[in-house]
């Protein structure tokens, strides 16, 4: 459609010819500072090419005069957070976990610093709420395989489980089965005694051919009664709680082949007020010990 | 440019001198043809006196001595309180009005501030035409201002155009610094009452004399100043005619009967010059003096009828009132009237501003339900706030025992200014056993939430053994007062994770 520019009756402005259900538009010119104002936009874009990074080229791109750069600025952001955070980290260095817990500005500060410490290093494993998964521990439960003290905590958060550190936290169930050292037969006998610790065999001749082979091979690290011991982090046996499952067919396949879940050192990846930090957000997940 | 159609049918080709053909032909270029952008012309409003002269410098006044004085208005709340009335405080942050106090996540009421604002301008538009732009928007009132100054150093409209057109005497560049530098005052006291309402008023002025005030505020002072002085001083008209979105919406918001500034044509027309003592037989009232045109502020002719540049501002009102009286005729040539007024004028009947129409009904009823909403809302707010927020990661926990654990996270907000002495407090699940994280020993429910603070505590809340097997259970979680009254509590779910 040829545009049909005609003389606006009333106005006595031309019309820009198109028409729009009996609407047309009229072409008036516009203001000069309009004008004005996109040459200054032109010459502001010449100025931005100039000192901000703006062309890209085949390899690289323009860097500009004022060398600005967002990686630079991301640097210098976190250290900035970093230093505004100097303060309260000197706080969680100072002091002693218990007075952390009991002073409600350093508390909060720990529980926010933890947690974000958390969601970065321990979440991968332990979830993003701490509720574990199978062979990583619960943090919100009342169970604590290597103890819930703050101090316990703080401890195996810096040395780590069966991890590289000289002082780690370390122990390794033998592997009954694969091993040779007891029979199938034992071991299911043995499954039964397990079960029978939280009340729930089945099978009573099986808890008693077992009693002795439990005395023998387990009470060592699982103590007497089953209860554990956390100087081994060896479970206790007689609860709910089942961190590889409890049911019958998991508990021989523990036996039979051992576990030995791994938890790394921290100590030499995160600084002092993040490791205190850690160590109170964790002991909040579940009340602690 | 093809597009362009010769004002008269091609004439037959004819000879313009012996032998020479004569083209019918029209320079593209040529200096008829309409420009593509069009500089501003100056426009020199002329005074008036007159009713709605004297309303707008009423206006005026009011609403510039509301923008520069209230920041300085002090109310007291207590030690360690801002004691400014109105003060935004981006730190803390707070948003403080008088006695009202406004947190960051009260920030709907801004919201609903902001909604009552635009909902009273479209009832306004609706019954009175553009009367925001002519008497109350900020463009308008300072524009007002600056011409006000203007006319004291340089004159009145006559004396205005004169000096334009001198050549640059010693005269003239002194009545022009003179303008310039008064302009540049008031829109530095513009930018500077703005960044008032941020800070504390006289620490600033203060600090703003003697360099001390942040790098921030006197960015935003220069910002401030420069759009004041710009918009005000060179832009004026150009803002509502190009930049205002305002006006286009107003479109909306008019019907037949709202009012707007008027040229009776029936009674004005046909205009002329009138010689004294000669009759008004078959002639109109407009005697072509050209007051509302050198009146106006936009620059146009209101007898040309309805311009999407006019303002509502009724001086040309005023102008032509004042030669109604001089030429003993009745007032009201030009008049805030409606479409539908002067049909009614034209069968005889007295025209008169119809206050109920649906569309002034309809936004004077969202306008009060909205109001209502938002007093009912701020009468009701507690001065202490309650949040509570179950953990969903894990969505419950199963302890040594067996028994089944939940967590809760409570933020508790004080915004009293005493310290409130608050006990945790779980309802609707019997023989729950609860304990704190982080408290000493973690069976010690109370907490102390100091005042203008956010407290974040973490309940856990273990369910005793025999408790109905659902999947969820309706738990009610909150604090107490020290003497058992429940001061603020949240209904939420306790998950056993029975299937």
């Amino acid at each position: 459609m040829s545009p049909k520019r005609e003389k606006d009756a009333i106005t006595g402005v031309e019309t820009t010819g198109h028409e729009w259900d009996g609407i047309s538009e009229l072409d008036n010119p516009l203001p000069r500072w309009w004008l004005w104002i996109f040459y200054g936009c032109v010459v502001w874009s010449i100025g931005y090419w100039v000192v901000m990074p703006a062309w890209p080229l085949l390899t690289d791109y323009t860097r500009g005069i004022w060398g600005h750069s967002q990686r630079q600025q991301v640097v210098a952001d976190l250290d900035a957070l970093k230093a505004s955070r100097g303060a309260i980290g000197e706080k969680l260095t100072s002091m002693t976990l218990e007075q952390i817990e009991a002073d409600p500005t350093a508390q909060q500060a720990a529980l926010a610093w933890g947690k974000s410490a958390f969601g970065d290093n321990c979440a991968t494993c332990h979830g993003a709420g701490g509720g574990g998964a199978k062979g990583y521990p619960n943090l919100n439960d009342d169970v604590w395989l290597w103890g819930g003290s703050l101090e316990d905590i703080r401890h195996t958060i810096t040395v780590g489980v069966r991890s590289t550190s000289e002082e780690t936290r370390q122990s390794q169930m033998p592997a009954f089965g694969r091993d040779g050292i007891l029979e199938p037969a034992q071991i299911r006998d043995l499954s039964e005694y397990v079960l029978n610790l939280s009340g729930r065999s089945t099978d009573p001749e099986a808890v008693g051919r077992a009693t002795q082979l439990f005395a023998d091979n387990c009470s060592t690290c699982h103590g007497a009664d089953g209860k554990g011991n956390r100087a081994f982090g060896a479970p206790n046996l007689t609860d709910a709680d089942w961190l590889y499952g409890g049911d019958k067919q998991t508990i021989i396949e523990t036996i039979t082949k051992a576990r030995s879940g791994v938890m790394p050192t921290w100590g030499g990846r995160l600084d002092a007020p993040t490791i205190n930090a850690l160590a109170v957000y964790v002991h909040s997940l579940g009340g602690g010990e | 440019m093809t597009g362009l159609a010769p004002a008269e049918p091609h004439p037959a080709p004819v000879e313009a001198a012996a032998g020479v053909t004569r083209s019918d032909v029209e320079a593209v270029n040529s200096a008829t043809r309409r420009t593509l952008y069009k500089a501003r012309e100056p426009i020199y409003p002329k005074s008036v006196k007159g009713t709605f002269r004297r309303i707008k410098w009423a206006v005026m006044a009011v609403l510039l001595a509301i923008y520069y004085i209230v920041p300085f208005i002090r109310w007291d709340r207590g030690p360690g309180n801002p004691d400014q009335a109105v003060l935004v405080d981006l730190d803390r942050p707070r948003l403080y009005f008088f006695f009202i106090e406004l947190w960051p996540q009260e920030i709907y009421f801004l919201a609903g501030l902001l909604i009552l604002a635009a909902l009273s301008l479209f009832l306004f538009t609706a019954l009175f035409g553009r009367v925001w732009c002519g008497y109350a928007c900020p463009q308008t009132v300072w524009t007002d201002l600056y011409i006000a100054v203007e006319r004291m150093i340089e004159g009145d409209r006559s004396q205005r155009i004169r000096l334009s057109k001198e050549p640059w005497t010693l005269r003239k560049v002194g009545k022009r610094v003179a303008k310039h530098a008064i302009w540049l005052l008031i829109a530095i006291a513009t930018g500077g009452a703005w960044v008032l309402y941020f800070y504390d008023a006289p620490t600033f002025v203060a600090e703003f004399f003697t360099g001390q005030a942040p790098m921030m505020a006197y960015v935003f002072v220069g910002i401030l100043t420069f759009t004041t002085y710009s918009l005000a001083g060179f832009m004026r008209e150009q803002v509502c005619t190009y930049m205002c979105p305002w006006p286009r919406i107003q479109g909306a918001m008019v019907d037949a009967e709202s009012i707007s500034v008027t040229y009776l044509k029936a009674r004005g027309e046909p205009r002329g010059r009138h010689k004294k003592g000669t009759s008004w037989e078959g002639r109109g009232d407009c005697i072509d003096c050209n007051q509302c045109v050198a009146a106006c502020p936009m620059g146009i002719d209101i007898r040309d009828g309805d311009q999407l540049e006019c303002i509502n501002c009724g001086l040309c009102i005023d102008a032509c009132d004042e030669v109604m009286d001089k030429i003993e005729r009745p007032r009201g040539l030009i008049a805030y009237e409606s479409h539908k007024g002067i049909e009614r004028r034209r069968k005889g009947e007295t025209s008169k501003l119809q206050w109920l129409r649906s569309r002034t009904v309809f936004y004077a009823v969202i306008l009060v339900a909205v109001g209502s909403v938002m007093l009912a809302a701020l009468i009701d707010r507690a001065p202490l706030d309650l949040n509570v927020i179950r953990d969903r990661n894990p969505l419950y926990v199963r302890l040594a025992n067996g028994q089944i654990r939940n967590a809760y996270t409570l933020k508790i907000m004080n915004r009293t200014t005493e310290p409130a002495k608050l006990v945790l407090w779980t309802g609707g699940l019997e023989g729950v056993d609860l304990k704190v994280a982080g408290h000493t020993p973690p069976e010690d429910l109370s907490i102390v939430v100091q005042p203008d603070e956010i407290r974040s505590v973490r309940l856990l809340v273990t369910a005793p053994a025999g408790t109905p097997p659902d999947s969820s259970l309706p738990i009610s979680v909150g604090v107490a007062d020290e003497n058992g009254k429940v001061a603020a509590s949240d209904d939420t779910v306790f998950v056993t994770g029975a299937p």
